[in-house]
């Protein structure tokens, strides 16, 4: 595209990153989590690829790739923290260590430290979101047409 | 002749789906809400979490959001499966 | 008053996809029914779970004593949405291998597994 595209491009990818991890970081408070928030992020990865071109992408796949498989694998050790009790279980929840603070009860203003594992949950497929969104893009700008080699 | 027959079966077919949406409960007045009630009681004490929809997603259900991230994966997967190109 | 409208005007929704999904040969414009018949379902799941009056299920900033929503639709909607993403992306990767091999995208053309 032309120079005014990549220009903008440019400045607008660090703040679609900043407002997706936002997403992410208030998921246990606000609208959103990491579905959304991911999907945000992945966006980013749309701008680029429509202002720069596939080619120009080819070497982000494999580290988008690698981002989804750490996503998924941290998700399920995140799940595997509470199997003494049951898997899934919130074990870090009002335990008073990271993002262990107890929830005040009824509407309240939102403490960023509460939560438990939902938050890291929420890091977790937000990442894994953003890396199979990014990825399957790029695949589609990279092979997706008919006679590219 | 086929498409005849294949209309037929739609306008069947949107016949019930238009009379059931007409004929359900009244909106905004579910009945079965035991489930939900209890979500949304709780999920602050056991969860420690304000976003009851967050708190279902990642805590209660998790097992769906296992399911759900096993999905993207494999669609990640056969999307690469399928777009490559074998060099000859 | 509205009665069941929103129930109704979902059940448009699927049955427009639906006549995409029947009627259109071009397989994009077949990806893109099988994409309105998904939203209308979800669109369904969460007007199953709206209560007179009620706010969003999020006790930030919420208004004191105020009826919420059923959560547990909205939660599996959300599943459901990214789940569709996964199916859409794999659709649109058969249709491009597709054009890649027969050079159209016409359904009816590509008999190869049709009894």
């Amino acid at each position: 595209m032309s120079v005014v595209v990549r220009t903008i491009a440019r400045i607008l990818v660090p703040v679609i990153l900043a407002f997706g991890g936002y997403v992410i970081l208030h998921g246990h408070l606000t609208p959103g989590g990491g579905f959304q928030g991911g999907a945000v992020a992945a966006s980013a990865v749309a701008l680029l690829l429509v202002a720069f071109g596939a080619p120009s992408l080819k070497k982000l796949k494999s580290p988008l790739s690698v981002l989804e498989d750490l996503g998924g694998i941290a998700f399920v050790v995140l799940a595997f923290l509470g199997i003494g009790t049951t898997f899934f279980f919130n074990l870090l929840a009002g335990s008073g260590g990271l993002f262990g603070a107890a929830s005040p009860i009824g509407p309240n203003a939102g403490f960023l430290s509460t939560g438990g594992t939902v938050p890291l949950m929420n890091w977790a497929v937000g990442f894994k979101v953003l890396g199979g969104l990014g990825a399957v893009m790029v695949l589609f700008g990279l092979f997706g047409g008919d006679d590219d080699r | 002749m086929r498409r005849w027959t294949v209309l037929a079966a739609f306008v069947i077919v949107a016949g019930s789906l238009l009379l059931g949406g007409a004929r359900m409960r009244p909106f905004g007045a579910p009945r079965h809400d035991l489930m939900d009630r209890y979500f949304n009681a709780w999920s602050q004490t056991e969860a420690a979490t304000s976003n009851v929809v967050t708190a279902i997603v990642f805590d209660y259900r998790g097992y769906d959001t296992l399911g759900e991230a096993t999905v993207l994966f494999t669609a990640v997967i056969g999307v690469a499966l399928v777009l490559r190109r074998l060099k000859r | 008053m509205i009665g069941n409208t929103p129930f109704v005007v979902c059940m448009v929704l699927v049955l427009l996809g639906l006549w995409a999904l029947l009627f259109r040969r071009n397989l994009i414009k077949v990806v893109i029914g099988i994409k309105i018949v998904e939203n209308g379902v979800n669109l369904y799941l969460v007007a199953t779970g709206y209560v007179r009056g009620g706010i969003v299920p999020i006790y930030t900033y919420a208004p004191p004593d105020a009826a919420m929503v059923l959560p547990t639709p909205q939660a599996l909607t959300l599943t459901s949405i990214v789940i569709g993403l996964a199916t859409t992306a794999l659709m649109l990767a058969f249709v491009v291998v597709i054009h890649r091999h027969k050079k159209t995208l016409d359904g009816r053309k590509v008999t190869e597994l049709s009894g």
